[in-house]
């Protein structure tokens, strides 16, 4: 599904600044994985989501999709196949459009954009249905603007519009990090049920070890841009938040910093 | 007063354009003050040329849309700043247009116009004619409005709102954008061959200082008739751009001349711009609330 091959990313090269964000990383996916990925700050978690969903160019190695090279295409191009979901719960609607006008825009993932009208009685339905599963009240807020709704009711409409054309990769970039816990929670158990609903490939990056360990079939840990550690579903399962930090202090020596123990 | 009434109304369609970058596209666009002109040029060019005028009104149009292109592929596929694209385009264009009417004033007043039978049949400046013009008016705003709610129109205003996020959802922004403004300026530009055939004469400098008409349409309309809806909006820039004929009617029967109408409009867009801080008419969204949600979108994207 899903084929990185040896991804290389460096910052400001040839400066004082140079940074090498990702280091020769290679990873594969497979129909319906779904990974969770962990790493401290600058590991370079955030950049590899960015290569895959084409936000920014690759130095050097491949990447593809459903064995066809994707390195060249741009972003809005591999928006056909990469749904994402931000960080920032205001950066995945427009805040001045309707819901149902947001879903309306999403449901046209990868398609034309013509003359036909974006809201159609029939399109009204089947959003009013999607919303339904979100259980948060919103299929009847249809005409509400996204910018009323709270950062929790942003974020779970986020994920919806990302995943409900059913793209062959979903992205999360730390989706949960800016909720208060309740509506982490809740986004979190949502990301469970939809990921599972149309077995999305899944790429979830997330400071919180226990939301890693929870979600997906396998886990990676990430460090100074490379892939450290990978874990399979099996050893999965039985792994604690523990075991994790044991594994990363035997691989580098080092402990992780605080927001990744407090996670 | 029935004068400034039809040409509020005419003036309404060059405010749509305003409002499609200005408000939807979030573009502060100065092609404007070119395009406009351009579009009074041409049609007039090519009426003088025996041309039938609606054809010629159709030209004019279609050579402001070029102009908003130019813009547009400067800003994107260029990478320069939006001020500035307009500003290059609106310049380049005061040449242009010298070249296409070949003198700086090209009269009309003997030619075929489309304002001819309004004229000939004694309509002008009576209530058949403000109906007739204000029928155009609104058939242009229901066009916007149906526009804008279509899939192609809902990734446009999702561009001048949320760029990362519909570029996220596979639209190209870059030909939204061009497509908007050629859109508006197209507008504007069919406004400026309308304004000329009124009128009776295209001048080189007719479209100095323009933008500033439709910033003072577009702010004045939303802050006296509203914004909550596509509908509403499009509907109060033509409201605006009536307003601000009706001012500038006064401010003239005051005892001003034209040369400090200039004046009138800038002042007119300071007050309509400071006065929502200063609690007066809170609907006017400033323009310091505009920059700091741009600039508020612009610091994420460098964050990631």
């Amino acid at each position: 599904m899903l084929l990185i091959q040896n991804i290389t990313k460096t910052f400001f090269p040839g400066t004082i600044n140079e940074r090498v964000a990702l280091n020769d990383v290679s990873l594969q996916l497979k129909t319906g994985d779904f990974v969770t990925v962990i790493g401290s700050n600058g590991a370079g978690k955030s950049t590899l989501l960015n290569m895959i969903s084409g936000k920014l160019p690759i130095d050097s190695g491949d990447l593809s999709i459903d064995g066809s090279s994707v390195k060249r295409m741009p972003d809005y191009a591999r928006a056909a196949h990469v749904g994402r979901v931000f960080q920032d719960p205001m950066a995945g609607t427009a805040p001045d459009l309707s819901i149902e006008q947001n879903l309306a825009l999403a449901l046209r993932r990868g398609q034309r954009r013509g003359l036909s009208w974006g809201v159609t009685h029939k399109r009204r339905a089947f959003f009013r249905e999607e919303l339904l599963s979100l259980e948060l009240g919103l299929e009847n807020r249809l005409k509400a603007r996204v910018g009323l709704l709270s950062g929790g009711q942003r974020q779970a409409l986020s994920l919806l519009m990302a995943s409900f054309t059913q793209p062959r990769i979903l992205l999360l970039d730390e989706h949960t990090a800016a909720l208060d816990p309740q509506r982490a929670e809740l986004v979190t158990t949502l990301t469970e049920s939809i990921v599972e609903k149309h077995h999305l490939t899944t790429l979830m990056v997330t400071h919180n070890m226990e939301q890693a360990l929870r979600l997906g079939n396998r886990l990676i840990m990430m460090h100074e841009g490379q892939i450290i550690l990978d874990v399979d579903s099996e050893r999965k399962a039985t792994m604690t938040v523990p075991d994790l930090l044991v594994e990363f202090a035997k691989i580098k020596g080092a402990s992780l910093d605080d927001r990744a123990l407090l996670g | 007063m029935n004068a400034a009434l039809e040409l509020g109304l005419l003036y309404g369609i060059m405010a749509l354009g305003v409002y499609l970058t200005f408000r939807i596209l979030n573009f502060p666009d100065l092609t404007v003050d070119g395009s406009f002109t351009t579009g009074a040029a041409v049609a007039a060019s090519l009426i003088i040329n025996g041309v039938p005028a609606p054809l010629a009104t159709l030209a004019g149009a279609a050579s402001g849309a070029v102009a908003g292109l130019v813009t547009g592929v400067l800003y994107t596929k260029g990478r320069i700043d939006g001020l500035l694209a307009g500003i290059l385009t609106m310049i380049a264009l005061w040449s242009i247009n010298l070249r296409i009417m070949g003198k700086s004033n090209l009269p009309l007043l003997r030619e075929d116009t489309m304002m001819t039978p309004l004229r000939d049949a004694g309509l002008l400046g009576g209530a058949w004619s403000i109906l007739i013009f204000a029928v155009a008016a609104l058939i242009i705003k229901f066009a916007i409005d149906w526009f804008l709610s279509t899939d192609l129109g809902l990734s446009i205003q999702a561009t001048g709102n949320n760029e990362q996020m519909i570029r996220s959802l596979g639209v190209n922004t870059h030909r939204t954008t061009i497509l908007t403004l050629a859109i508006s300026n197209g507008l504007v530009a069919l406004c400026g061959a309308l304004i000329a055939q009124y009128q009776g004469f295209a001048d080189v400098s007719m479209g100095i200082g323009l933008i500033l008409v439709g910033l003072a349409s577009v702010i004045v309309g939303q802050a006296v008739f509203g914004r909550r809806t596509i509908f509403l909006a499009s509907l109060a820039v033509i409201g605006g751009a009536v307003i601000y004929r009706l001012v500038i009617f006064f401010a003239l029967g005051a005892g001003l001349n034209p040369n400090d109408m200039k004046l009138i409009s800038a002042l007119l867009v300071v007050a309509a711009l400071l006065l929502p801080r200063w609690g007066v008419l809170k609907r006017i969204p400033s323009l310091h609330q505009m920059r700091s949600v741009t600039a508020g979108s612009a610091n994420y994207s460098k964050a990631n």
